[in-house]
């Protein structure tokens, strides 16, 4: 075991390399599907087929691919065409268009969620179409759609580990080079593992913080502060909150 | 009198709606004068609700033509046939109608002040401070002016219909809707929203339609009573007529079902 801890030790500086790979095709997934979900989700949604029939075709074909093959083909077979792009690019992009996919239904789900009555007040009040939905109807779809983007994020985190084999050192790869170098295969992905968690508890944490925001903007539950005890919550908002 | 002034406020002419198979108005004919104050009555399912949503385009007829003040609102006849009308257009007729709804359907996300300044600024271009003035003044009116910053989730449902009345009336409107809005809320604070609609019929001339099983109300604030029945009006009349001395035996029914057999109307 204290082998284990020594050569662990050594490679303290590579985990930490391996762990930044991981976040940075997490984060830059992430960011890229979050776009593309609202784009493609909205675009679900349109009035008009020539927006619609494209978002439901993109939609439908990255959610039905498996993302190892559709990293395969950016890092392999876009080169044929001309297109070379570097392991990270590949990733991030096969992450985001994967998850986009999901995210799409998501948003699309959540916008139709928003109770009728909402659109119609908006409509008795004569607001716009894009005034509609930025100032009334996404801030209540945001609420409900935060949980199942965390569900998303953690599974986005766990596909990531793929990119091992477009050629990154990430910590899925870090933990086969640990087994290597050890010989103990318990420890070293029992390692990886603890990792992979200790990441994933983080975000779920993050995405808690912005679920109890959003939720508190429309009224519902405690504010993140009073969540949070980094003040002490005044008597009148304990009781408010009850 | 000029010519402005005898234009309906609200036509409709011909007016036809089905959803599916099922014809809730085939071919509706009537109007409402400017400043008048209309209650439709009827039972269950005869179409009240579907007029007002058609007049607040919540629904789209599928036939005839319903004006606001002589203008075609959702449709038009252009050569000969009934075309729909483009939304920028029905956007500036709907400006002039407003709208409160049985179950309130405040944005949960602003606050009760934003909630009633949000289509002032926005689609009047009121400034912010011009915006708030206005609501303040409607917030004292419907008297809840202490709770100008709250949550409208923390407020009980009387207190958010009379938000929502006061955010209706801050654009302004030339014609208000009102269907059944005092239907989801205690009995004890009916009285509270009716009071603020009666002080809205008494201190302006905005036509309004309602619907309400509140018979004593419909009493007091219209003018005239339209009965409903199967989407077609059985019987029209000034509400003392028609509560006391119904022609229709159909009127006679509703109403004996709605007020009991023991209202002093009916002995
Ligand atoms: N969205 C809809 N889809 C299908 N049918 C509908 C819809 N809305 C209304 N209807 C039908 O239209 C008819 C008229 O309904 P409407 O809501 O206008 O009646 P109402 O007079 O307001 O009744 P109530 O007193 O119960 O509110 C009913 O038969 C109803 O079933
Ligand atoms: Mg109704």
């Amino acid at each position: 075991m204290s082998d284990n801890l020594q050569t662990l030790g050594d490679a303290l500086p590579r985990l930490g390399d391996a762990v930044l790979v991981t976040l940075q095709l997490t984060l830059g997934g992430a960011a890229l599907a979050f776009v593309l979900a609202l784009l493609l989700g909205f675009g679900s949604r349109s009035h008009r087929g020539a927006v619609r029939v494209p978002s439901r075709v993109v939609v439908e074909f990255f959610r039905g691919t498996s993302l190892i093959v559709q990293m395969f083909w950016l890092f392999y077979v876009l080169p044929v065409f001309g297109f070379r792009l570097e392991s990270l690019a590949c990733g991030v992009l096969a992450l985001g268009l994967n998850y986009g996919a999901y995210g799409a239904e998501v948003v699309r789900g959540s916008i139709n969620s928003v109770p009728a009555g909402q659109w119609e007040a908006s409509t008795a009040l004569n607001l716009g179409h894009v005034h509609r939905l930025r100032r009334v109807i996404f801030p209540q779809a945001w609420a409900l759609m935060i949980p199942m983007f965390t569900n998303l994020l953690i599974q986005l985190l766990k596909g990531s580990a793929l990119a091992t084999y477009i050629l990154l050192h990430d910590l899925n790869y870090f933990t086969e080079q640990l087994r290597r170098s050890t010989q103990d295969t318990f420890f070293s992905f029992t390692f990886g593992l603890l990792v992979y968690f200790a990441i994933a508890y983080l975000l779920t944490l993050v995405m808690n913080a912005l679920e109890v925001r959003a939720k508190n903007r429309l009224g519902a539950g405690p504010t993140l502060r009073e969540v949070l005890r980094i003040a002490p919550v005044p008597a009148t908002a304990k009781a408010g909150a009850a | 009198m000029t010519d402005r002034d005898t234009t309906p406020a609200i036509e409709f002419r011909g007016v036809v709606k089905r959803f599916g198979d099922n014809t809730v108005l085939d071919g509706l004919d009537f109007t409402v004068a400017k400043g008048d104050r209309v209650t439709l009555i009827g039972p269950s399912g005869s179409g009240k609700t579907t007029i007002l949503r058609l007049l607040m385009t919540l629904e789209e007829s599928n036939g005839g033509l319903i004006l606001i003040d002589g203008e075609p609102y959702t449709h038009e006849m252009r050569g000969g046939k009934r075309v729909a009308v483009p939304e920028k257009r029905r956007r500036q007729v709907r400006r002039r109608v407003g709208m409160v709804f049985q179950q309130f359907n405040l944005f949960p996300n602003m606050s009760v002040l934003e909630n009633i300044i949000e289509a002032p600024v926005h689609v009047l271009g009121l400034s912010t401070a011009q915006a708030v003035v206005r609501a303040e003044e409607l917030l004292e009116q419907v008297g809840l002016a202490d709770k100008r910053d709250a949550r409208c989730t923390q407020l009980s449902g009387g207190q958010q219909q009379r938000v929502a009345i006061a955010r209706a009336l801050a654009m302004d409107p030339e014609i208000l809707l009102l269907d059944e809005v005092t239907s989801a809320l205690d009995p004890e604070i009916v009285a509270d929203v009716l009071g603020v609609l009666r002080e809205v019929a008494e201190t302006t001339d905005i036509t309004m339609l309602i619907v309400t099983h509140e018979m004593q109300f419909a009493r007091d604030v219209s003018n005239r009573v339209l009965m409903f029945d199967h989407g077609r009006i059985i019987e029209e009349a000034e509400p003392e007529v028609i509560f006391t001395a119904p022609r229709e035996e159909r009127t006679q029914q509703f109403l004996s079902a709605v007020l009991g057999e023991d209202t002093a109307d009916r002995s």
